[in-house]
């Protein structure tokens, strides 16, 4: 459960100011952004998820290089059903990557 | 068994392994300890073991948030949901923690309401759509975790949730290094830095140990890459006879961590005076309850916690393994009483115990290798 998922953020939840869509690998959900308040992220940036909360901004690189670090810690999938089990697995229904 | 090449830069690994053949002195036995469970389970996945000289030993420490939790706290958060009205919500990786009578799966199976969260806030929105029960999340991690829940005990509070709370399991890492090094059986030479709860805490609480204890500490990345340049940074260190701390993750870590975590950590949480931890004993101020202003979402507060003592399984050797006194597979039970498929010990259930991560990769590499020599 250490294990940080990068996601992008690809729009942010209109009235509720802490929490953003955040897009990871086709698959978008709700994410806290409570925790970034000193430095918040703009639509477009890149976060590592943690618990369903924005725990620190990376780059783009940065992303891919946790993507593949997961890969090769063979925890892909853990990752993406934590991410689709976010908002009680409901919200947001899957769409593709535009 | 990882062969290099099958790294995405090969190149850089062997030249960070050169490196390290060229800076330990073999005349030296160097003990390192990764203080996370995520470093724990990527050395074993990546076979880093291989790769390095044989006088560099890793041991394994206390940072994998199910395994350092005792007994009793499990069977207290599962005694809380005895009352039917209760809705127990967890982590996937508490589920089959075992307690004393069962893990929470097994209860569930006993007809116990018992859910899997993937995040604290969730475990609101399940009682927003249950009004008439009570859901109370059982709450477990280091700092990576905690800002987290205390931002969904703000959340709670500004909603006036009332029928919900949290059971707050949550520790700090620095007393749990802090207990390791006083303890007289280990002696150790520096320290692989946990990744992610820096994001949170920052570089600067480690600098006691670099100062006090003369112990070199390297704040480390989880790619193969970034864990062997750390072991390069540590025995730069050792060679000059320094003891500092360096960051390797600058990527992802900054020097002063976050501070709207730390600030909503102060906000919703104080220490202990003194939290048990399985292996370790008790050890004081190294856990996080919640203050008495949100004591209304407070699982402790409402309830009757029993305050479980339990003892593990007399001849499992949890605690052993945690401090890194012994390796996994010196566990009487490992491998055969206990394993992933039924784990005796929390060491064996979290991909980030290292019972599990050593048989995962280790022993079942060892079964294999033994099986084809055995049919050649
Ligand atoms: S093998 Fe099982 S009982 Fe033994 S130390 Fe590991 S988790 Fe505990």
């Amino acid at each position: 459960m250490c294990l940080a998922i990068p996601g992008k953020i690809v729009e942010f939840i209109p009235d509720i100011r802490s929490l953003a869509l955040v897009e990871v690998a086709g698959v978008r959900r709700r994410v806290d952004l409570g925790l970034l308040d000193d430095d918040k992220p703009a639509k477009g940036d890149w976060v590592l998820i943690h618990v369903g909360f924005a725990m620190s901004k990376i780059s783009e690189q940065d992303a891919i290089e946790q993507m593949n670090t997961l890969a090769m810690l063979g925890e892909t999938e853990a990752a993406l059903q934590e991410i689709r089990g976010y908002g009680l697995g409901e919200e947001d229904s899957e769409q593709p990557a535009s | 068994m990882k062969f290099v090449d099958e790294f995405r830069e090969p190149e850089l690994i062997n030249k960070a392994a050169d490196e390290i053949r060229r800076l330990a002195d073999p005349s030296r036995h160097y003990r390192l300890m990764e203080v996370c469970g995520g470093h724990t389970h990527a050395i074993y996945r990546f076979g880093l073991k291989d790769i390095l000289p044989e006088n560099i030993e890793l041991i394994h420490g206390p940072g994998c948030p199910v395994c350092v939790l005792p007994m009793g706290r499990i069977d207290d958060g599962l005694s809380m949901a005895q009352d039917p009205n209760v809705i127990f919500t967890a982590f996937g990786d508490m589920m089959r923690v075992p307690g004393m009578n069962g893990s929470p799966l097994e209860h569930k199976a006993r007809g116990m309401d018992v859910r899997i969260v993937y995040s604290p806030t969730d475990a609101i929105k399940l009682a927003q759509a249950n009004p008439d029960r009570h859901v109370m999340f059982f709450s477990i991690g280091f700092e990576t975790t905690a800002p987290s829940t205390a931002l969904t005990l703000k959340r709670a509070k500004s909603l006036g949730l009332s029928n919900f709370s949290i059971f707050c399991n949550h520790v700090t890492i620095i007393p749990a290094i802090r207990a390791i090094l006083d303890s007289p059986d280990m002696r150790l030479d520096g320290f692989i830095g946990p990744g992610h709860v820096s994001t949170v805490i920052g570089c600067r609480p480690y600098e006691w140990i670099a100062a006090n204890e003369k112990k070199p500490i390297v704040v480390s990345g989880f790619e193969p890459l970034d864990i062997l340049q750390s072991i390069v940074m540590l025995l730069r260190q050792l060679k000059n006879g320094e003891s500092r701390v360096e960051n390797q993750y600058k990527r992802v870590v900054p020097w002063e961590g976050n501070r709207a975590a730390l600030a909503a950590m102060a906000e919703v949480f104080q220490l202990r005076p003194f939290f048990e931890w399985r292996g370790l004993g008790f050890i004081s101020q190294s856990a996080l309850r919640i203050r008495d202003t949100y004591a209304e979402w407070d699982a402790e507060q409402r309830f009757n916690v029993p305050g479980l003592r339990v003892t593990d399984p007399k001849a499992a050797q949890c605690g052993e393994v945690l401090k890194g006194v012994l390796k996994p597979a010196q566990c009487k039970l490992f491998g055969n009483e206990c394993t992933p498929e039924h784990p005796i010990g929390a060491l064996m259930v979290s991909s980030e115990g290292s019972c599990a991560a050593y048989f995962n990769y280790e022993h079942r590499k060892t079964a294999m290798l033994t099986n084809i020599s055995a049919s050649a």
